[in-house]
């Protein structure tokens, strides 16, 4: 799926900042960042620790709130939203896959997957049925019972692939999505991530630290330093981000 | 988040942490069970006075004379009441007060100690005139032999246990022996079997009657005399009767013929009753009869007077109940904020993760409230079983204790509907209250934060 340049951006992020108070000295975790993100893209952010791209995540999945500056996602401006907004902004517009996977330990993976969808007050019967299919397509139909604990960490990130694509989000939001996996299952759960932005068509912003992996699968790169948006990138990738 | 699925997450939550849960709530059970115990014994022992009060009757007054009478609202002490306050309860206002509207029948108390003759041997006893109206209350309707034949018949009935006396049989009597062992045989006495030995035979009673008219100097005459009376019936009068162990009961008619000297004879110069007993149409018109007596100058106390006092009694008992019952309800309900503090400070990125996927900050205080809830619904329910058994477990000991004195057991203790549920509810009301504080503070928690917790 090619990104669509003539509609509206699917993230616009003006001049945006976070700072946070750490005794008397102020950490600019994001130091005015402006930039757009087409609806359909894949895109790398990139940088050392510390460098903000996790911080500037959390603001795109409405997590966090700025100190300055706006981000609007698909019209909708977080800065804006009340509290019980941005909760509904992540329930059905945002999804997230978290490094260390995130899931429940107390539930099984289709307890887990189905979580997201009883927030939406989605009936039982149907949540069950769609959350049984989302981990078939991902490759856990033999492990719908099991817990997270009883799962290798490639299972556990597909299964909370699976989570975060339920309610059918338009912006997939991956935090080192590979960070914890062997350098084989991390290809797996690239490959699964493509393979689901190209059939839904959403938008992904991945943070990571690892540039090879960013250029095999992002269609654009972005490099921050302290804070700051240095670098911009238009990549080819390899591995059909672009299909 | 819809409520079932709210409940199956709480529950689900519950169960992780069975142990710490079920200690939890159990305390709140231990706080139902010491509530409802406390409190079913405070109603259990208000309806047992109640129900006692009511075989009295609801739809009888007695009215006093008022200057005899402190109990009546009037002055005991002669000198401080005021004689024109004072009217003497005589025939003439006893005739006055039947014709009040709603009144069947206003009759004196007549009741005096005798001494009886039958055959060699005389005893003591106390005597009572009733009237025919009593034939159909519950003390009379199983006598052996049968009711007095006319109010003006020398006809007598016996308790039980003054034929068991007078029939030579040896029979403790309170004051005698011990209570235990006269309850105990009077028990065992069998009013058939005295009322075939006793029956038609002939009764003597000696007696003070008092000589109509004052003399000079406001004194009286008075002299013993001697009338025969035909043994008609033996009654088996229960302990909770009213007329238990009252000897022997005379028609009322006859027994006021006698003129039997009273206690209130020598102050006053025409004859006077100790007490009316007034019969009204149905308990409704009590009241209206109370307030018209007591303005012709007497005193008057119904059985409606009595439980007025004992409810507003009770009520003051069983708050003084409840509030030591709800003690350990409010120290459970610590331990209830205490579990769900702990469960946050545990579940801290459990709840990072839930909001991360969509969960609002209602859904997730609506989690824990569920869970406080949920323990108060459990607890409330076993606990109010627990108080049920620790109940049944005080009236068990209460009737050992009460069979071995001899006594009718009792129901000292009683679980009405209404508490049960209001225990319950207290405990669900409790439950939610304790889990405010920890639903509100893990709604709060800043996702980011809570994510990074390990």
């Amino acid at each position: 799926m090619t990104p669509n340049s003539s509609s509206p951006p699917a993230v616009r992020i003006d001049n945006l900042q976070r700072h946070f108070q750490m005794g008397t000295s102020v950490v600019r975790a994001v130091d005015g960042i402006t930039l757009e993100v087409a609806a359909g893209d894949f895109v790398a952010l990139l940088g050392a620790s510390g460098s903000g791209k996790s911080s500037l995540l959390n603001l795109l999945a409405g997590l966090d709130r700025p100190t300055a500056g706006s981000v609007v996602v698909h019209g909708k401006d977080l800065a804006q939203l009340s509290r019980n907004e941005l909760a509904g902004y992540r329930l059905r517009t945002a999804g997230m896959v978290f490094q260390s996977f995130n899931l429940i330990p107390t539930m099984s993976l289709v307890e887990n997957v189905e979580l997201p969808m009883r927030f939406a007050e989605v009936d039982r019967a149907e949540r069950l049925s769609l959350a049984k299919k989302a981990l078939e397509r991902v490759g856990l139909a033999p492990r719908l019972a099991h817990r997270p604990t009883e799962l290798s960490g490639g299972e556990q990130q597909r299964a909370a692939i699976a989570r975060a694509l339920i309610n059918h989000p338009q912006l997939l939001l991956a935090d080192e999505p590979t960070g914890n996996l062997d350098s084989r299952t991390g290809a797996e759960i690239m490959n699964l991530i493509v393979e689901c932005r190209a059939a839904l068509g959403m938008t992904v912003v991945m943070v990571t630290h690892e540039r090879a992996l960013a250029e095999r699968y992002a269609r654009r790169m972005l490099f921050l330093a302290d804070g700051k948006l240095i670098d911009d990138v238009v990549n080819s990738p390899e591995n059909g981000a672009s299909r | 988040m819809k409520t079932p699925d709210l409940l199956d997450l709480a529950t689900r939550n519950l169960r992780e942490s069975i142990l710490r849960n079920s200690l939890t709530t159990i305390g709140i059970s231990v706080g139902v069970a010491s509530l409802v115990s406390m409190m079913s014994l405070g109603i259990g022992l208000q309806r047992m006075i109640s129900v006692r009060l009511e075989r009295v009757g609801f739809d009888l007054l007695t009215v006093m004379n008022r200057a005899n009478n402190p109990m009546a609202g009037g002055g005991g002490d002669l000198s401080q009441s005021n004689p024109a306050d004072e009217r003497a309860l005589d025939e003439a206002a006893r005739l006055e007060i039947e014709k009040l509207p709603g009144v069947v029948e206003a009759y004196p108390q007549i009741r005096f100690p005798g001494e009886f003759a039958f055959g060699d041997l005389t005893r003591r006893a106390i005597s009572t005139g009733l009237p025919d109206s009593v034939k159909t209350t519950d003390d009379f309707n199983n006598v052996k032999g049968r009711f007095f034949s006319s109010q003006q018949a020398a006809e007598a009935m016996i308790d039980k246990t003054f034929a068991a006396e007078l029939l030579g049989k040896n029979v403790a009597r309170p004051g005698r022996g011990i209570l235990k062992k006269a309850l105990a045989q009077t028990a065992a006495l069998d009013a058939g079997a005295l009322a075939k030995e006793i029956l038609g035979k002939d009764l003597v009673l000696n007696y003070t009657e008092r000589l109509a008219g004052n003399d000079q100097a406001g004194g009286y005459s008075v002299l013993p005399r001697q009338t025969t009376l035909k043994v008609v019936g033996v009654l088996d009068i229960d302990m909770q009767s009213r007329y238990f162990r009252m000897g022997v009961f005379l028609p009322l008619k006859f027994a006021q013929g006698l003129r039997v000297m009273q206690f209130t004879d020598p102050r006053v110069t025409t004859p006077v009753y100790n007490n009316l007993i007034v019969r009204v149409k149905d308990s409704a018109h009590v009241q209206a009869v109370e307030d018209t007596v007591k303005k012709m100058g007497f005193g008057a106390f119904s059985i409606q007077d009595a439980m007025r006092s004992l409810r507003q009694g009770f009520a003051v008992f069983d708050m003084f109940l409840g509030v030591f019952g709800s003690l350990a309800l409010a120290v459970a309900s610590i331990g209830i904020v205490n579990t769900l503090v702990m469960a946050i400070l545990e579940r801290r990125r459990e709840i990072g993760i839930m909001k991360a996927i969509g969960a609002s900050d209602s859904d997730v205080k609506r989690v824990f409230f569920a869970e406080a809830g949920a323990m108060g619904v459990l607890g409330g329910v076993v606990g109010v079983l627990l108080g049920w058994l620790i109940g049944r477990a005080i009236s068990f000991g209460t009737n050992i204790y009460l069979t071995r004195q001899g006594a009718p057991n009792v129901e000292v203790w009683y679980v009405s509907w209404w508490l049960v549920g209001g225990a319950i509810g207290f405990a669900v009301v409790v439950s939610l209250l304790a889990g405010w504080y920890p639903a509100s503070r893990a709604s709060r928690l800043d996702p980011v934060e809570a994510l990074r917790y390990q």
